[in-house]
């Protein structure tokens, strides 16, 4: 008889992350928490106490000396080569040598008996510099004529001087918009152990182990076969793993290598803030032109970006800020050139969005400005602007967009949240003048998915059955909180129609499956997801084929049902089956293997399809702003966001909840604070402020796009989820702008710069006043 | 005095006994290095995140009281006679799921799960006081802990709903409460306890006037109440703190008493002791004492450390300046009031002699006149102000009488506006008296540009808070509901 019941946790059910009962427990264990061999050294970095200088001496005896120090490593010490470019442009040293081009640049490293010697051992360096001028800002390093990082990006389409020349009007402002912490929660870490000739294990917490992987053979001097690099999850990474562990894994490779004993490096919170890269801060000159109706004409701007010391990332991140200098709009003539400027700062680096989400924010500017100017309402100018469905769709890199779906799911908030009637209110409210004012905003997101760098965009995943049915799974994805893990595991759970605990998930690890891209660009699911999917259809397929011999019949008789395999009139447990299947001798597992179909780009050109497909979302925000102090409140924020077919609703709607509040910090709290010596002094939480409970909306309404699915065949047609949500809160920010802009009738565009902390808030109501 | 030189303590179903114990020895070291706890996680190591959120039950005036600290900047030698619960032992000793544990299971409420034990000890400890916390409470419980994956939505869902899983009574930690009260009964010995690791030492003193002997004989010794100043010298700025004398444990320094004319706290009382007794006797503060740090720290943290820290960005001394608070001061058997605004001399330094200490707080009631204390920060909650006043004004027969008005972060210690109290005095109450004085802000300060915020940003809010005060008074909507 045939079960009618389905399985636990298939694909597009809501699902509890795997890990969650561990989670809650204290049981989920991160790279810190791996039990110490014994004997084992902790290494810590000495690093530069000055902007920019010349290094004329560097004497270590007294860090040496220190009793529990066991030894320290300098550039002189580097087996391979001393460089940690992760784009391979040779321009990051991981010592420092004759220069240094940051406060924060590592110098040496103290490798000692406790983390606490080593702590305490680097500060007896002496180092004698002689300080040369320093550049903080982007558009400082522009005026002072410091090189670009990376080659600079063009992206254009029609002719500029055209489109404003017919114009009726014509806006030229420029925008500051600050960098970012990443601040996941656990810090940068790596846990090297030696093993015998060149091999060393290396734990980490990473968002790109392969590329840890190759790292540590480049600056050990061995093959990449001598290297593991593993990493069972993260406390949060978003971004700031995909490059930045890479000098962390090095030196405990190479420290380990060196004394044959287990090593960890684990930075403090400070160093970790000053020694690693953040989100690029950019300046944006703008240039609008836009007829009566607030239809824009034609678009000229230019994005200068703190890039800081070398590239690390800052090309791609660059690339991709011009890429979403449109979000959903459609710009008849435009012009946008990046400009990665190098600065004496930490090398920034990814975060969420990847450079997208400046792009975005500039764009939303424009559309503010165009408001003010015309006295109209935003959400109307926004709409004017929109990509069409077949004219007015070409983007500046010439892709189209065929997927568009903002205009139904702005139409859908813009009911569900009763916009035009609390725009209404708000207005009224400010109309009676008080201390506390209102504003609403809705404002769009659209985000370009895949890795602009084409070649990234390929996955690979291993899949074992073991004869007693139990499943593995391991892909080339890294789980940092966003369910990666689970929603991949639901995939093979339904692909073999077997409850999801009969799969164990297991760290990521180079040794399984080679060569993997970051888990980033959001592609985590979409990549791996496809590359798992892979290879359950291979064992499939070998499982039916062999079923159809063995029992004699056809492939149509063999139904993988809800726990239970039917072949022909016979049912069998999946457990029975595969007994069976393996006694026959069937292979039972499989490498999988995905790349995204459709995708090429030719940067010179500036044209192709970068991107497989767009993932959308809009959200409106009302916010409450005390003009005597600039303290303001978020009343309520309703979001709609597209995420294809979800593999696991609820997982991603955490996902939009947690990027909403991620990108409000962005635009509000988080601020990078430089002093006149080039010091970050905004280097730990007691500094650096990100969202807490208290800064949530108060009412805080989330849905999913739940008639969405991708038109591209991506895993299950789900869309892609990780970065695009983190531009909703833009609204909040243009919220803020109209409580602002009310105390002076609307009449003039606030141009708050980000983030818009209390501070810059009242600087702009005095400002507006007068 | 006899002494003893080995601390005990509880951790989980355990009692522990060393004495190898050194001055800044971190809980959060010996729970994850010496005991192998890992659960208990390193965010930040100074306070701000709550990663490493445990819970520590002492035996008090009201019987055993569990509350939730930050392991990172507690030092080891302060928990002796306590019981600490870390998130291992939260379902007992069989390892099933508390009811708060489950709740965030259900609800999503991890995500990376780095900050999800603390934030399960934080949201257990409401519950324990809460069933139904509001969201306004989870908020307040939650001000110590980041989380920087899930947006906290899910989190305050479950908070909500953590009766649905269990009931308070039905815990673990409930259960055994007996038990617990009997064992740490038994490590009262009333005796003097000193401590050493190498060439670390720690004191704690059995009482008040041991306190007083032990100062006297060490009077470089380092005091440390509740540690969550000194903490961070030892984990941001590697200083050693031998000899180190610790006070929290002792009761002598944790008396409240309400008089006619005031209300007298010991020094060792801490913010959450203090929270009852400040709410009823000076409603305007109430609100801005939830505003001082996060819960972790207002339960570990003394306002009489807060004073004798010294920091011109400290949160108590302007308001209680404000409100003509004095303190006295101990030496040996001598003691002496100094008013508060009195104690701070300069950047650095207080009127507080080698081995001399606080002793208490000696706050007066207020029965008439307009009263204030206003908080402004970069981020609303866990922030250090960029500006803080209190405000006191008396006014008789429409015309002022007699103006406080003491500030932070305006200056390098807590301060009086001289010239803008004088603008007021003498004037009639109304906004444009307020305004004239608030012009005479510029007077009395030049603010500091830092990373919190710029001098013009500085001077422009305090002036602007003037108009606030004004407006409140009159009963205006003047400020966002939940500042
Ligand atoms: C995350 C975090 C957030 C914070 N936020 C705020 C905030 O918003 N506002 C604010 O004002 N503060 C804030 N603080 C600091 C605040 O918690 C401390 O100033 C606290 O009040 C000090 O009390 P304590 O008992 O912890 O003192 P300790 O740290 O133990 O000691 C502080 C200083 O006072 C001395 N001392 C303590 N007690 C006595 C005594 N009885 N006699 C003589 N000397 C003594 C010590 O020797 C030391 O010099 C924060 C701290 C942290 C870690
Ligand atoms: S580790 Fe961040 S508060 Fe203790
Ligand atoms: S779940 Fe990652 S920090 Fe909270």
């Amino acid at each position: 008889m045939k079960q009618t019941v389905s399985i636990r946790g298939s694909a597009h059910t809501d699902l509890i992350h795997d890990s969650a009962i561990k989670h809650v427990s204290g049981g989920a264990d991160y790279c810190d928490d791996i039990a110490e061999p014994i004997g084992t050294l902790h290494a810590y970095f000495g690093t530069a106490k000055v902007a920019h200088a010349t290094i004329n001496s560097v004497d270590l005896s007294a860090v040496r000396a220190a009793p529990g120090v066991v030894g320290v490593l300098t550039a002189e010490d580097v087996p391979g080569v001393n460089d940690v470019s992760p784009t391979g442009r040779h321009d990051e040293p991981l010592f420092a040598t004759e220069k240094v081009e940051f406060w924060g640049q590592v110098l040496f490293a103290v490798v000692a008996e406790s983390r606490d010697i080593a702590r305490r051992a680097v500060e007896l360096a002496k180092i004698d510099y002689t300080p040369l001028d320093h550049v903080i800002e982007a558009d400082e390093a522009v005026a002072k004529g410091y090189p670009h990082v990376t080659p600079p990006m063009t992206l254009k389409r029609g002719d500029v001087a055209e489109g404003q020349a017919a114009a009726a009007h014509r806006i030229q402002g420029q925008m500051r918009i600050g960098g970012q912490d990443h601040m996941y929660l656990e810090g940068h870490i790596a846990f090297a152990m030696p093993g015998e000739d060149d091999d060393v294990i290396v734990h980490s917490s990473t968002q790109h182990p392969s590329e840890a992987q190759h790292m540590v053979a480049h600056v050990l001097g061995v093959p990449s076969n001598a290297v593991v690099v593993n990493v069972r999850r993260m406390g949060g990474g978003f971004g700031g793993k995909e490059s930045q562990m890479n000098q962390f894994c090095a030196v405990a490779a190479m420290a380990a290598k060196k004394w044959q004993r287990a090593v960890k490096i684990r930075p403090d919170r400070d160093q970790d803030m000053e020694t690693t890269g953040k989100r690029h801060d950019f300046v944006v000159d703008y240039d609008v032109a836009f007829d009566d109706e607030g239809q824009i004409q034609a678009v000229d701007n230019t994005f200068a970006a703190r890039c800081g010391w070398t590239s690390d990332l800052s090309g791609p991140v660059t690339d991709r800020a011009l890429f979403h200098a449109d979000n959903a709009y459609f710009y008849p003539h435009v012009k946008l050139q990046s400009r990665p400027m190098k600065t004496n700062t930490v090398s920034n680096t990814a975060f969420r969005g990847f450079g997208g989400p400046q792009g975005v924010v500039a764009a939303e500017r424009m559309m503010e400005e165009i408001a003010y100017k015309l006295g109209k309402d935003p959400l109307e100018v926004r709409k004017a602007n929109f990509y069409g469905d077949t004219d007015r769709n070409l983007t500046p890199y010439h892709q189209r967009v065929e997927d568009n779906v903002m205009p139904r799911l702005v139409e859908e908030l813009e009911q569900t949240s009763d916009y035009q009637a609390r725009r209404k209110a708000v207005l009224e409210h400010n109309a009676k003048g008080g201390i506390i004012r209102k504003g609403l905003s809705l404002t769009p997101v659209k985000f370009g998915i895949s890795f602009t760098a084409t070649w990234y965009n390929q996955a690979g995943a291993l899949v074992h059955i073991y004869n007693d049915g139990s499943i593995m799974l391991n892909h080339g994805g890294t789980e940092m909180g966003q369910g990666l893990n689970t929603k991949i595991a639901q995939v093979v759970a339904e692909a073999f129609q077997v409850d999801f605990d009969t799969i164990k998930i297991t760290k990521t690890t180079t040794e399984k499956v080679p060569n993997t891209s970051a888990t980033a660009a959001s592609s985590g699911t979409d990549l791996n997801g496809m590359a798992a999917l892979n290879a359950c259809e291979q064992i499939k397929e070998r499982l039916v084929r062999w079923a159809c011999d063995h029992f004699g019949v056809e492939a149509l008789l063999v139904e993988f049902a809800p726990n239970q395999v039917h072949v022909g009139d016979k049912t069998f447990t999946f457990g029975e089956f595969i007994k069976q299947a393996y006694m026959s001798r069937v292979q039972l597992w499989a490498a999988g293997f995905y790349k995204t179909p459709k995708i090429h780009w030719d940067r010179e050109k500036g044209q192709g399809r970068p991107f497989y497909y767009y993932a959308y979302g809009a959200a409106v925000a009302e916010v409450s702003v005390d003009t005597l102090t600039g303290e303001y409140t978020v009343d309520r924020a309703d979001v709609l966001h597209d995420v294809g077919k979800s593999l696991n609703p609820v997982l991603d709607k955490g996902q939009v909840e947690g990027a909403f509040v991620q990108g409000m910090g962005w635009l509000t709290t988080e601020e990078l604070k430089w002093d006149d010596k080039g010091q970050l002094r905004t280097h730990a939480p007691s500094t650096y402020k990100i969202p807490l409970a208290g800064d949530v909306p108060r009412e805080f309404n989330v849905n999913l796009a739940d008639w969405s699915e991708n038109r591209e065949l991506t895993i299950k047609r789900s869309k892609a989820v990780g970065e695009p949500p983190f531009m909703l809160p833009i609204c909040v920010f243009e919220a803020l702008g109209m409580a602002v802009a009310s105390v002076a009738d609307y009449t003039e565009c606030p141009r708050l710069d980000a983030p818009a902390t209390p501070e810059c808030v009242l600087m702009a109501v005095e400002r507006l006043r007068g | 005095m006899q002494t003893r030189s080995h601390i005990t303590f509880l951790l989980n179903g355990r009692t522990i006994e060393i004495n190898d114990v050194g001055a800044d020895d971190t809980l959060l070291d010996f729970l994850r290095i010496d005991q192998r706890l890992t659960g208990s996680k390193e965010g930040c190591a100074e306070g701000d995140c709550g990663a490493c959120t445990v819970l520590v039950g002492r035996l008090t005036a009201v019987g055993l009281v569990y509350e939730t600290v930050n392991a990172c900047i507690r030092f080891l030698a302060s928990l002796d006679g306590c019981h600490v619960v870390t998130i291992e032992y939260l379902g007992g000793p069989n390892g099933r799921l508390s009811a708060v544990q489950q709740a965030m299971v259900e609800h999503h409420g991890s995500q990376c799960g780095f900050c999800t034990p603390g934030i399960v000890m934080s949201l257990y400890a409401l519950w324990m006081q809460h069933e139904q916390p509001t969201v306004k409470q989870v908020e307040t419980a939650l001000q110590g802990n980041l989380c920087r994956c899930t947006g906290y939505a899910p989190i305050i869902r479950a908070a909500q709903e953590v009766t649905n899983f269990g009931t308070p009574s039905a815990e673990h930690l409930t259960t055994e409460r007996d038990s617990v009260v009997a064992a740490l009964n038994s490590l009262r010995d009333g005796k003097r306890v000193e401590v050493a690791k190498d060439d670390s030492r720690a004191i704690l003193p059995a009482d008040v006037d041991d306190l007083a002997a032990v100062l006297e004989t060490e009077p470089t010794a380092t005091i440390v109440a509740g540690s969550t100043d000194v903490g961070l010298w030892v984990t941001k700025f590697l200083k050693q703190l031998s000899p180190a004398v610790f006070i929290g444990q002792l009761d002598g320094l944790k008396e409240i008493a309400v008089t006619e004319d005031a209300v007298t706290m010991g020094a060792g009382v801490t913010y959450t002791e203090a929270q009852d007794v400040i709410a009823e006797h000076y409603p305007h503060l109430s609100n801005y004492w939830d505003r001082i740090a996060g819960w972790q720290v207002r339960n570990m943290g003394t306002v009489g450390g807060n004073i004798a820290n010294g920091s011109p960005i400290g949160d108590t001394p302007p308001v209680l300046i404000a409100l003509g608070a004095s303190i006295t001061l101990r030496k040996g058997a001598n003691r002496r009031v100094v008013p508060l605004e009195e104690f701070f001399i300069a950047y650095g330094k207080q009127d507080r002699a080698a081995g001399e200490f606080v002793e208490s707080i000696t706050i007066p009631r207020v029965s008439t006149g307009h009263h204030a204390a206003y908080k402004i920060s970069k981020r609303r909650d866990e922030d250090i102000s960029s500006v803080a006043v209190g405000m006191t004004v008396q006014v008789e027969n429409g015309m002022i009488t007699a103006a406080v008005l003491a500030f932070g972060g305006m200056a390098a210690t807590p301060k009086r506006a001289a010239a803008a109290e004088a603008a007021l005095v003498g004037q009639p109450w109304s906004e444009a008296t307020l305004v004239a004085a608030a012009n005479k802000l510029p007077e009395d300060f030049q603010p500091l540009t830092d990373m919190r915020a710029s001098a013009d940003y500085r001077m422009k809010v305090a002036q602007n808070l003037f108009r606030r005060f004004w407006h409140e008074t009159t009963g205006d909507t003047a400020r966002l509901a939940s500042a």
